[in-house]
């Protein structure tokens, strides 16, 4: 039998195990996009919540909906809004770049190009925002 | 265009080494030089000791992966002369324990992918005799995508998910995964589906979608994980919802 | 270190999956190891492109399949082998259809075929144009199902233990860690490819550098018909990157520098507009490569800084056949050379493509050391003669893989255990190693420099053609060489991951293949196939129809033998083209 030959014993060497730095998300422009995209969730459930309480202002009468307004109206609340806004329209247009990716559509055996459906969830969105416009500003 | 670069390359020598340094070479810079090109001139001529992995030179044998200025790319792929005036920045592909200089280890994926089931699964065999079971080209494109992998690792290093949390199932081997779940040949898609449902299978993914930007073959993982997603769900919904016979 | 195992395969590709597929089926009992120096998939299958032949028309037969074949090897190939190969490759190409192998398809969904050089009928089963990478990463996969097979990813065999004529197991190496350990066996299954790299422009990839061949050789057992290299007509020049015949069969064009479809010049038929099967650009590639070489002498090449060229026409295809019937060509042009062979010609060149020599096997993949195998590139059955057709080597490596699997299987079960001198040889390897790699003194030269002039020297003088004084030469060059590697320097003498060592490994199982290429051409005076002295133009079937046999004597010098070829339905005829 062989007599074991100690440098040959092979201890195994240690791989260097490199750790993921706590600033991850700053080191490529996607990943902060992509830290941005989860973050706006938080302000569409606001725009939500926001959304509720003017229903609930509205329902509880002309007074409780003036002082909605009044509120609504404190700068603070318009800040948060505008930037609540911003993140919206993040959400939505990352939300409609992806959908292709997530659900790929065929039609009469093709697969429906990508810029169909985004292009289709835009055309949507502009007729659902013309008829609310309408309910709005309309007689 | 001046005619040589400068490479910083990541050294790193296990039992000598607590974590790497960089080690600047210079090499000549040629229109149709790659990234491996340069690596292979400062071995064969400056310094036999630099460590890596490469093979056939042309972007299908995934040996070749590492990260060049920050982005995980084949170095058999990307030319020198995208990044003049240099210098360019050579380091091992992210998230992976470096074993030596260039070099990761990878057998995470690989047995996880065994997890996975990656091969035909059926209840009843044809046998040879009885020729090759039928395939339309529309069926074989509905998979033929997620065959293209090459296992080059690019997606895992561009994981954010992964890098976080090492116990996650990841990009290729899921992609992989629906590569037999949707191949018309295939009755293994529950096996495969019992294994995924989990926090660090399907549902690890947040749908960051790196890597379906780094890979260099088109697979698009991303797609395929948030397809397998909706099929997920919709069997859960279904087995909640249905009697086990009606299934 | 010392561990057991009933079989060994050296070389994880498709050869080598395959006949632990079937050594493993055959016997679920056995345990069986693949000992590879790259992981599995980044095996040198993974690049093959264009095709898998085996007989499926209706219109077509085992007969005719076997009949290109054997002509096609210019009547070098045992027919016997031929015959049982023909047989076999369409039954293993369902197979792996069985294992998920996504071959393109007719719209009915059966099984397409595409023409293929040298065939005379369409039997070249296809998976778009990336073939070898879909057979190689099914195997890998299927693979993967079986218990008993284990792999080692990343170890380098370094030499093979014989004693009392039988295989007795390999000593190898572990990359990541620098251990040296002794893997006992009952069989051993070479596949570990070809040799390529001991040429300057190939297609093989870095790691086609002839170790099984090597390791063969130095046990004993001869190496067959290496004087045989093929070269690829169509290699990108300076990456020597293959543009599959494919690319030809879909209409692309042979241009000289005068814009000229210089084929018709060589016997090879007539320009037609479209494709004929066996004619013009689908002629067999060694009369295309013959023919690339005249053009040189002619002054009718391109020259580029990576030397002369002739043009690939792919333009008047257009970009939308292109992507749909070889959009891997149009990638690689883009992707490696900034061509785009939609709108531009492609430069391309001759360049080493496959060995159809190599360690001599039976029809069954023994080699004639007992308990060794050899399958795929690495062996030389021979099915490929002197010139191998394309899309040949796919299904060899199937049903030769199954067939060496299945025999090493059936030794295993009979083979008694390793011997004693055995382990005390593994010892001995592992004091070499230590000793001449890792503990020897700072070198006068770089292992670079060694292999260059290698390179250099068999491209010049072991080429496309060949004289008795070339070659002569060449010889005594290589001899020089071999003296010159053991003061090579090496940088790294680490044990972790040392890819310098395995190189000096690799250049010094190079140097042999090499050399044993230049003595069996040299002692072939005659022409024929791949093999072609302009000192002997013709072929010569009086003496020369037989295989040569290239044992190591105690020296390290060269013995050629001559083995007859086995003929049975089909005698030598002449190879005849484009008529």
């Amino acid at each position: 039998m062989t007599t074991e030959n100690p440098r040959s014993a092979g201890v195994r060497p240690r791989p260097y195990q490199p750790q993921m730095s706590v600033w991850w998300w700053l080191s490529k422009r996607s990943y902060l996009v992509f830290v941005l995209r989860e973050l706006s969730s938080v302000f569409v459930a606001w725009t939500v919540v926001f959304l509720l309480l003017l229903v609930r202002a509205v329902a509880r009468g002309d007074g409780a909906y003036q002082d909605f307004l009044a509120w609504a109206a404190n700068p603070v609340v318009i800040l948060v809004n505008v930037v609540a806004f911003a993140f919206v329209i993040l959400h939505t247009v990352t939300w409609f770049a992806l959908t292709p990716q997530a659900v790929p559509a065929r039609l009469r055996g093709q697969r429906v190009p990508p810029s169909l459906i985004v292009a289709s969830q835009y055309v949507a969105w502009a007729a659902l925002s013309a008829f609310v416009v309408w309910l709005v500003v309309g007689d | 265009m001046s005619d040589t670069i400068a490479l910083d390359v990541a050294r790193y020598r296990p039992g000598q080494d607590t974590e790497p340094s960089v080690q600047r070479y210079d090499v000549p810079l040629r229109k149709d030089w790659v990234v491996l090109d340069g690596l292979n001139y400062i071995k064969d001529e400056l310094d036999g000791t630099l460590t890596y992995r490469w093979s056939c030179r042309m972007g299908i044998c995934g040996s070749c992966g590492m990260t060049v200025n920050g982005e995980p790319r084949l170095t058999c792929a990307t030319f020198l002369a995208d990044y003049t005036p240099g210098p360019v920045r050579i380091e091992p592909l992210e998230n992976f324990p470096v074993l030596r200089d260039l070099v990761v280890e990878i057998d995470d994926f690989l047995r996880k992918l065994q997890t996975l089931k990656p091969w035909i699964v059926r209840d009843t065999e044809k046998l040879v005799s009885e020729g090759e079971y039928l395939q339309t080209p529309q069926e074989l494109d509905e998979y033929r995508q997620y065959s293209m992998c090459i296992n080059c690792m690019l997606c895992y290093s561009a994981c954010p998910v992964y890098g976080l949390d090492p116990e996650f199932v990841g990009p290729a081997a899921i992609a992989l995964a629906q590569r037999y779940n949707l191949d018309s040949r295939d009755e293994g898609a529950q096996d495969r589906l019992d294994v995924l449902i989990h926090p660090d299978g399907l549902w690890g993914c947040t749908f960051v979608g790196e890597c379906t930007r780094v890979c260099p073959k088109h697979v698009d993982p991303a797609g395929a994980i948030q397809r397998y997603k909706l099929t997920a769900a919709m069997e859960s919904v279904k087995a909640f919802l249905l009697p086990r016979g009606a299934r | 270190m010392t561990t057991s195992h009933d079989i060994i395969v050296i070389g994880g590709g498709g050869a080598g999956l395959r006949a632990a597929i079937a050594a493993a089926e055959t016997n679920l009992g056995l345990d069986i190891a693949v000992v590879s120096k790259v992981y599995p998939m980044r095996s040198h299958t993974v690049s093959a492109e264009g095709g898998a032949a085996g007989v499926i028309g209706e219109d077509d037969s085992l007969d005719e399949h076997a009949h290109d074949t054997i002509s096609g090897g210019d009547w070098l190939c045992d027919q016997d082998a031929v015959e049982l190969f023909v047989k076999e490759a369409p039954r293993e190409l369902l197979r792996l259809e069985h294992w998920g192998c996504p071959w393109s398809r007719k719209p009915d969904g059966h099984i397409a075929v595409r023409p293929f050089g040298g065939m005379k009928k369409l039997r070249t089963w296809f998976a778009a144009d990336k073939t070898g990478f879909h057979m190689l990463h099914t195997l890998f996969q299927t693979s993967l199902k079986y218990d008993t097979v284990r792999r080692y990813d990343e170890w380098y065999v370094t030499k093979l233990l014989v004693d009392e004529g039988r295989v007795q197991g390999v000593v190898a190496l572990e990359l990541s860690t620098g251990r040296i350990e002794t893997l006992l066996a009952k069989a051993v299954i070479l596949s570990t490819g070809g040799c390529g790299r001991v040429f300057p422009f190939t297609t093989n990839a870095a790691i086609k550098t002839g170790d099984g061949m090597s390791l063969a050789y130095r046990s004993g057992a001869p190496l067959k018909d290496m004087e045989f290299v093929q070269y690829h007509p169509t290699g990108l020049p300076f990456t020597g990157i293959l543009i599959t015949e494919a690319a030809r069969a879909e209409g692309g064009l042979l241009l000289n520098k005068d814009g000229y479809r210089y084929l018709q010049d060589y016997d090879l038929g007539k320009p037609e507009p479209s494709p004929v099967l066996r004619s013009m650009e689908l002629g067999p590639r060694d009369r295309l490569s013959q023919a690339f070489e005249h053009e040189v002498e002619k002054g009718r090449t391109i020259d580029t800084p990576y030397g002369p060229v002739v043009h690939l026409d792919l333009r008047h295809l257009g970009a939308k056949v292109i992507d749909a019937q070889i959009p891997f060509v149009r990638e690689l042009c883009l992707q490696y050379q900034n061509i785009d062979p939609a709108k531009e010609l492609v430069p391309v060149r001759p360049v080493v493509h496959y060995m159809m020599g190599g360690v001599h096997t039976d029809i069954d993949g023994a080699a004639p050391i007992a308990g060794l195998f050899a399958a795929g590139e690495v062996a030389c059955v021979s099915i490929n003669g002197a010139n191998r057709l394309g899309s040949n080597s796919l299904p060899e490596l199937l049903v030769y893989g199954t067939r060496a699997g299945r025999m090493a299987a059936w030794h295993a079960e009979r083979a008694k255990e390793p011997s004693h001198a055995a382990v005390a040889q593994a010892a001995d390897e592992h004091r070499r190693l230590e000793r001449d790699l890792l503990g020897r003194d700072r070198g006068s030269e770089r292992l670079s420099a060694i292999r260059t002039v290698m390179q250099t020297t068999m491209e010049e003088s072991a080429g496309i053609y060949r004289t008795g004084d070339s070659l002569t030469k060449a010889g005594e060059t290589l001899r020089e060489l071999q003296e010159r590697l053991p003061r090579a320097a090496l940088d790294d003498r680490s044990r972790a991951f040392n890819t310098e060592l395995v190189a000096a490994l690799e250049l010094s199982a190079m140097l042999d293949v090499a050399d044993v290429i230049v003595q069996s051409a040299l002692r072939r005076e005659e022409s024929r196939g791949a093999h072609q002295r302009t000192d002997f133009p013709g072929r010569d079937d009086e003496r020369y129809l037989a295989h040569s046999l290239a044992f190591r004597e105690a020296d390290g010098s060269c013995r050629v033998d001559y083995l007859p070829v086995k003929i049975t339905r089909w005698p030598p005829g002449e190879r005849v083209y484009g008529r």
